[in-house]
């Protein structure tokens, strides 16, 4: 679709004024998009543009007709077109994708978090859809985006046989920690650990899978229960104060380690887009197994994309196959997405529900559940995936995961997931109240 | 450490902000009604140490808001939610007339923020403090460019906006100090002007020849603005403080180059000899000097020289010929220059000249000579190297009362950026209201 022709004339004389506040912002926090100096009634496109460490190019935009003063404000306006439509004031960032002619199944991963995400906001005259890089805007401004607070630090560890990256806030200490643990891609992330320390937490950003491994089947308890216990004996933690913090594999392993380790006590877990299905033992050789029984259970959609959902349908009744969650004695917070296309997560959390309920574990656990929202339940705004390539971990085969969601519930789970989260922790890890598991 | 009580959680908002926006500072999860000290630290580019503080008293949610909370005492008190910037001074046993000015624009002025438990005044280097944070103050937004200008003879930096352009231009003149001081225009292209620093006094070519350069200097840097393919040459403005005033004013009203569309005048004043060179100008002011005065702790008042404002024309800038508006910004404690006395004249002579409907003065009371952006520190007097054949380093008595100064800052630095915004951008939509999120 051709860009329509804008409804006042342009004044050739004086650009308009694009103001982006903040202009360095940690990505957790919001920022205001406004344009003023516009003729009235003036058809104008906001462009956001971001060039990943891959090189790949992400963009949005939405239609925007100016006021009566010639102003365009993201927070009080409404798009009435583009990759997002109505009142969305950070719908620049969350309604990313990658630009016309990228290739497939990518997903926006910040590796290196000490730098900050670029993105070029802009605006353009006219309702545009397309051919944002063939023209100049009429305005445009540079926003950071930081994983990092300043002054947090960023030390490698490599001890005990454990290796990851842990995070320390500014300041004297001690502070709370958190052992942060990823989903099945393996490799290390780091983004979520450097928001956590910008927040307060020491986190250690835990490389529990390299890429296309899944070993460590012999030393795995020991293996998590070293690497909580390097947070445990920092001398910046406050020893009684650390919280798990796990995603999709990373929650099963978080679930396995509340329930049965004899070693470590957090004193509060999350768990995102996570089960407790998993044979009992080491959860990853658990996985790894219950993987390798399931695979007949794969279907593909019509893209040709891999629902995973159905491997650990229907939850299983026997209690050899789950994690004894009953034993769990402290609060645990789960997020998960109704559309999850890869893992049951709202079924498996029932049958957790009712499992520690039957323990009288019931008042230790809150579950929240979002509508039209898929699996990968990552950072406010970043951009949503409804599907990804994925490297297995066994074969080294690169297959297109269906992960679920749409965008707009899917952002807005994530904004709102995020604020949850850091209240959970800030309430069991900060708080000088007694910890009282419902939030 | 108190088995019950946990951590203390320091959060500044934003904690990467430009020099002119204000954060707020929150303390969370202390004991309701405990008192607690906010310490600010900046260790500047010369090695200067420089700190405030300020003394707080927790809610009942045992919570400290520096923005909504009254500092019972320290280097402020009230509810100031900057005052931990502009109230910073340098730490004791520091050299004596210290000024903070930023010459490295292109990093950030990094501030340590801690919490102390009591009341404290002094030892904080001694303790170990509750909580602590850094924040960055940065006078360059993203994608500012700087570029530095030698071309026609300039000596200049200039700085272009974010984005493609073309932007309104500035011209930016400081005071009789010289050298090149980039600060003030780097923010005012993190605000969408294209501007230009200007070293007028010691540029590379005065340094060469020894003389001081003339109108052609100026008239180089305003064709180098008006000539850029990122300016809107029919847009440029001014803005001078001290001595960069009478330039602005004798460049607006004089020259046949200059077609300012406005100019913005900072504790200087109009009193000079018509067409005078630059040189001419400062020795018309070196010939007053037996009218110096020296404050009880022997510091330098310098207000006197060009008073009483003389009634002869031609001992003036003849303001009554200007033709775009401007913005006098004057503070009524400034002891270097008599700039309230000047703008009382300069109101007169535009109201004979029916040119007075151009002129807004912004006048504060208990404000000193240095008014300059906003939440940086106060220096009541400063070290002043006086340049010529005969460096000195004196004393010199700016003026000002440390709240009221700081409060002008603030307020006439929003009120320049809209009248640049409004003179600049302005014009071809009269209802588009500029409003500053500041």
């Amino acid at each position: 679709m051709s860009q329509t022709t804008p409804s006042s004339t342009m004044s050739p004389d004086v650009p308009p004024v694009l103001s982006v506040v903040p202009s360095r912002a940690l990505v957790d926090e919001a920022f205001r998009v406004s344009v003023q100096n516009l003729p009235p009634g003036c058809a104008v496109t906001l462009h956001s543009l971001h060039r990943s460490e891959e090189e790949d190019l992400w963009e949005a935009f939405g239609h925007y007709v100016s006021d009566q003063n010639g102003s365009v404000s993201l927070a009080d306006d409404f798009s009435f077109g583009g990759t997002y439509v109505g009142k969305e004031a950070m719908g620049l960032l969350w309604s990313m994708r990658p630009v016309p002619g990228s290739r497939e199944g990518l997903r926006l991963r910040k590796m290196n978090v000490c730098t900050p995400q670029l993105v070029h906001i802009s605006v353009y005259d006219g309702h545009a859809q397309e051919g944002f890089t063939e023209r100049p805007p009429l305005a445009s401004v540079l926003s950071e985006r930081w994983f990092v607070a300043p002054g947090v630090r960023r030390v490698e560890v490599r001890e005990k046989g454990v290796r990851g990256t842990l995070f320390i806030p500014p300041g004297p200490g001690p502070f709370p920690g958190v052992l942060d643990m990823w989903g099945g891609g393996g490799g290390l992330v780091e983004y979520r650990s450097a928001l956590l320390a910008s927040h307060g937490y020491v986190s250690l950003a835990l490389q529990y899978l390299t890429s296309g491994e899944l070993a460590l089947a012999d030393v795995e308890s020991k293996f998590f229960e070293t690497a909580f216990n390097i947070i445990r004996f920092h001398p910046l933690v406050r020893p009684d104060r650390i919280g798990i913090f796990g995603l999709c594999l990373g929650a099963i392993a978080t679930n396995h380690l509340a329930a049965e380790s004899s070693v470590i006590k957090p004193r509060c877990c999350v768990c995102v887009s996570g089960v407790h299905i998993c044979p009992r033992g080491p959860p990853l050789a658990g996985t790894t197994q219950l993987l390798l029984l399931t695979a007949h259970k794969v279907r593909v959609d019509e893209n040709n994309h891999e629902i995973w959902r159905n491997r650990i349908l229907p939850i299983t009744g026997d209690l050899a196959e789950k994690i004894d969650v009953g034993k769990i004695n402290c609060p645990m917070l789960l997020v998960n997405g109704r559309d999850d296309q890869n893992l049951s997560t709202v079924e498996a959390a029932e049958d957790m529900a009712r499992m520690m309920q039957a323990a009288g574990k019931a008042h230790l656990l809150t579950t929240i559940e979002y509508p039209a929202t898929g699996h990968l339940i990552e950072l406010p705004y970043s951009p949503h995936f409804r599907a990804t390539k994925f490297m297995k971990m066994d074969t080294k085969e690169k297959v297109m995961l269906l992960w679920g969601g749409q965008t707009k519930p899917h952002s807005d789970a994530q904004e709102d997931a995020w604020n949850k989260i850091l209240s959970f922790l800030h309430h069991h890890l900060y708080s000088n109240n007694p910890p009282r598991a419902k939030m | 450490m108190d088995g019950k009580q946990c951590c203390v959680k320091l959060s500044v908002h934003p904690s990467r902000g430009l020099v002119d926006e204000k954060f707020l500072i929150l303390v969370q999860n202390v004991l309701p009604g405990f008192q607690l000290t906010v310490y600010a630290f900046y260790r500047c580019e010369d090695g200067h140490r420089w700190e405030a503080f300020a003394h707080y008293t927790a809610n009942a949610s045992g919570t400290v808001n520096v923005s909504e909370d009254h500092s019972l005492g320290g280097t402020y008190s009230g509810v100031e939610p900057m005052g931990l910037m502009w109230s910073q001074r340098p730490v004791p046993g520091s050299k004596p007339g210290l000024r903070m000015r930023k010459t490295n624009v292109q990093t950030p002025m990094e501030v340590t923020i801690s919490v102390y438990r009591g009341h404290l005044t002094k030892g904080f280097a001694d303790q170990v403090p509750l909580a602590g944070a850094v924040v960055e103050r940065w006078y360059m937004a993203p994608g500012v460019r700087r570029v530095p200008v030698t071309e026609g003879g300039l000596t200049a930096t200039l700085f272009l906006p974010s984005g493609p352009g073309p932007f309104p231009g500035l011209l930016d003149l400081w005071g009789g100090g010289g050298k090149l001081v980039e600060y003030r225009a780097a923010l005012l292209a993190s605000h969408g002007f294209a501007s230009l620093a200007l070293d007028y006094l010691t540029p590379q070519i005065t340094k060469e020849t020894g003389k001081m350069v003339d109108n052609h200097y100026f008239e180089a840097a305003y064709r180098f603005l008006e000539q850029h393919p990122q300016v809107l040459g029919s847009r440029i403005g001014i803005l001078g403080l001290s001595f960069g005033t009478s330039i602005a004013l004798k460049m607006a009203v004089y020259s046949q180059v200059f077609k300012l569309r406005c100019a913005v005048c900072i504790s200087g004043s109009h009193v000079q000899p018509i067409e005078g060179s630059v040189q001419q100008i400062m020795t018309s002011f070196h010939n007053n000097v037996d009218k110096t005065r020296f404050n009880m702790e022997q510091q330098v008042i310098w207000r006197d020289l060009l008073l009483p404002i003389p009634a002869d024309p031609s001992l003036k800038v003849e303001v009554g010929r200007l033709r775009c508006p401007l913005l006098l910004v004057v503070g009524e404690d400034d002891q270097n220059w008599p700039a309230h006395e000047s703008a009382v004249d300069v109101k007169e002579m535009m109201q004979r000249a029916g040119n007075y409907h151009l002129l807004t003065v912004l006048s504060y009371p208990g404000a000193g000579h240095l008014i300059e952006p906003p939440f940086t520190p106060f220096a009541r007097a400063s070290s002043y190297k006086i340049l010529g054949t005969a460096p000195q380093t004196l004393m010199v008595l700016w003026g000002g009362e440390t709240v009221a100064h700081c409060r002008a800052q603030e307020d006439a630095w929003r009120k320049t950026l809209v009248f640049l915004r409004e003179n600049l951008y302005g014009g071809t939509n009269p209802r588009a209201t500029a409003s500053s999120h500041l």
